[in-house]
């Protein structure tokens, strides 16, 4: 394993971690994030169905990159991904059956995920299929790290559980804490994700974007006007 | 009659896309930056949802629903999963047809939205929009409804946000809030915003 992990392809699967998180960077894949993260156990079905779709939607464009007219692309892409994604439904809908009630279209949406055609598009088209799975994975393993963290916050603070066990003893019950009923509903997770690029570009600051205007700073002590 | 102003009124506010499901959330983002800009996609939007929601309808009512092929003497089949393929399909396809038409008879309103309607085949709001319809089997009626209604709703969310942020770069920002942090946090608020219309009953 040591041999197929070398230090490039360990670049492509840590990368997408932070450095160039497919959510708080590229920008892609907002749209499912957010709606599924109210609870830690939708959140984590949904990062491993989505890992898993973009690892191996990756892996066999890439195999047969060199056969798709690039005329056609995007349908046989699409193609590919809508399968898959059927087969990750049907999973869910056989063995976890609760859960994709739960996650209801959402699970559908991975087809339009911006980060599976992202990434087949960006990168599956140019490289082999082994780092194009091992890229997959990497950005999947971004998106779900994102989407675990703002599932821990809006779990734990709005109901006082994490994966459905209890760990602040809810107020209600009888114990301390009395739930913040924001953090269940949609707006909260806008603002943690907010928080957490904040949090990340302070952190690594050449990712902070350049204000498109700049604010005019006015030399002060020249002229003696004030 | 009044069964569908309130289906209208809920897919706008209530259950607006954009704001109460996050569907659409990488287009909303990346292309609010501009009003005109916002105002061009949310009517693309517009018109291709109202014509893919009851395509899809109808598709899936006569072909993929369970029993649906009972018309050319077929039972017992069940091909509803199936239904991720076809709405898909269907929406690559019509935003194809839909491009070639305004290209030919329109092509003022083609050059207007430019390069946003091949963006709409990627875009969640639409396949949202299909897929709710299917969860919760609306008919055909419901579903002309609701399509206009949440492609309204998507349209009208990304015209705000685009006036919000044209505000915006009057603000003085922290740097690591700059540009996707704000906009989070002001998408954020205006969530909050949509969500006073939760509850109404009409």
């Amino acid at each position: 394993m040591s041999a197929v992990l070398n230090e490039e392809t360990k670049n492509v699967l840590v990368s997408p971690l932070i450095d160039n998180n497919p959510i708080t960077l590229q920008v892609l894949g907002i749209c499912s994030a957010l709606a599924v993260t109210s609870q830690m156990s939708t959140s984590l079905i949904m990062a491993i169905a989505l890992t898993s779709v973009t690892a191996c939607s990756s892996a066999t464009i890439s195999m047969i990159r060199n056969h798709i007219p690039s005329s056609i692309r995007i349908i046989v892409q699409m193609t590919i991904i809508a399968s898959l994604v059927i087969i990750v439904d049907q999973i869910l809908k056989a063995f976890a059956y609760e859960i994709s009630k739960q996650l209801s279209v959402f699970v559908g949406l991975i087809i339009t995920n911006c980060i599976v055609m992202g990434r087949a598009e960006a990168f599956a088209m140019k490289n082999p299929p082994l780092e194009s799975f091992i890229d997959g994975v990497g950005n999947g393993l971004g998106y779900s790290l994102i989407l675990i963290i703002v599932a821990f916050f809006r779990e734990l603070f709005g109901s006082g559980k994490l994966l459905g066990i209890d760990i602040f003893p809810l107020a209600k019950d009888g114990g301390w804490y009395e739930p913040n009923g924001l953090m269940l509903l949609p707006p909260s997770a806008f603002f943690i994700i907010g928080i957490i690029i904040w949090v990340f570009r302070q952190w690594k600051s050449e990712q902070v974007e350049q204000p498109d205007f700049k604010i005019l700073e006015i030399a002060h002590g020249e002229g003696g006007a004030h | 009659m009044e069964a569908y102003v309130s289906l209208f009124i809920k897919a706008v506010f209530v259950e607006n896309l954009a704001l109460a499901f996050f569907l659409g959330m990488c287009t909303f983002l990346a292309v609010s930056k501009k009003i005109s800009t916002a105002i061009g996609l949310g009517v693309a939007v517009m018109v291709v949802q109202t014509i893919t929601v009851p395509a899809n309808n109808i598709i899936y009512h006569t072909l993929l629903k369970e029993d649906a092929l009972a018309w050319l003497g077929i039972t017992g089949v069940d091909l509803s999963f199936l239904s991720l393929l076809s709405c898909i399909g269907v929406i690559a396809a019509l935003v194809q047809i839909l491009e070639m038409i305004l290209d030919k008879f329109f092509p003022t309103l083609y050059h207007a939205l430019g390069v946003f309607l091949p963006l709409i085949t990627v875009n969640c709001a639409i396949l949202g929009g299909s897929l709710f319809m299917i969860e919760r089997d609306y008919n055909f009626n419901e579903s002309v409804v609701y399509g206009i209604g949440s492609g309204f709703g998507w349209a009208l969310a990304i015209t705000v946000m685009a006036g919000v942020r044209e505000k915006l770069k009057y603000s003085d920002i922290p740097g690591g809030l700059q540009g996707l942090g704000i906009t989070f946090i002001s998408a954020g608020l205006m969530s909050l915003g949509f969500m006073a219309f939760s509850g109404i009953q009409l």
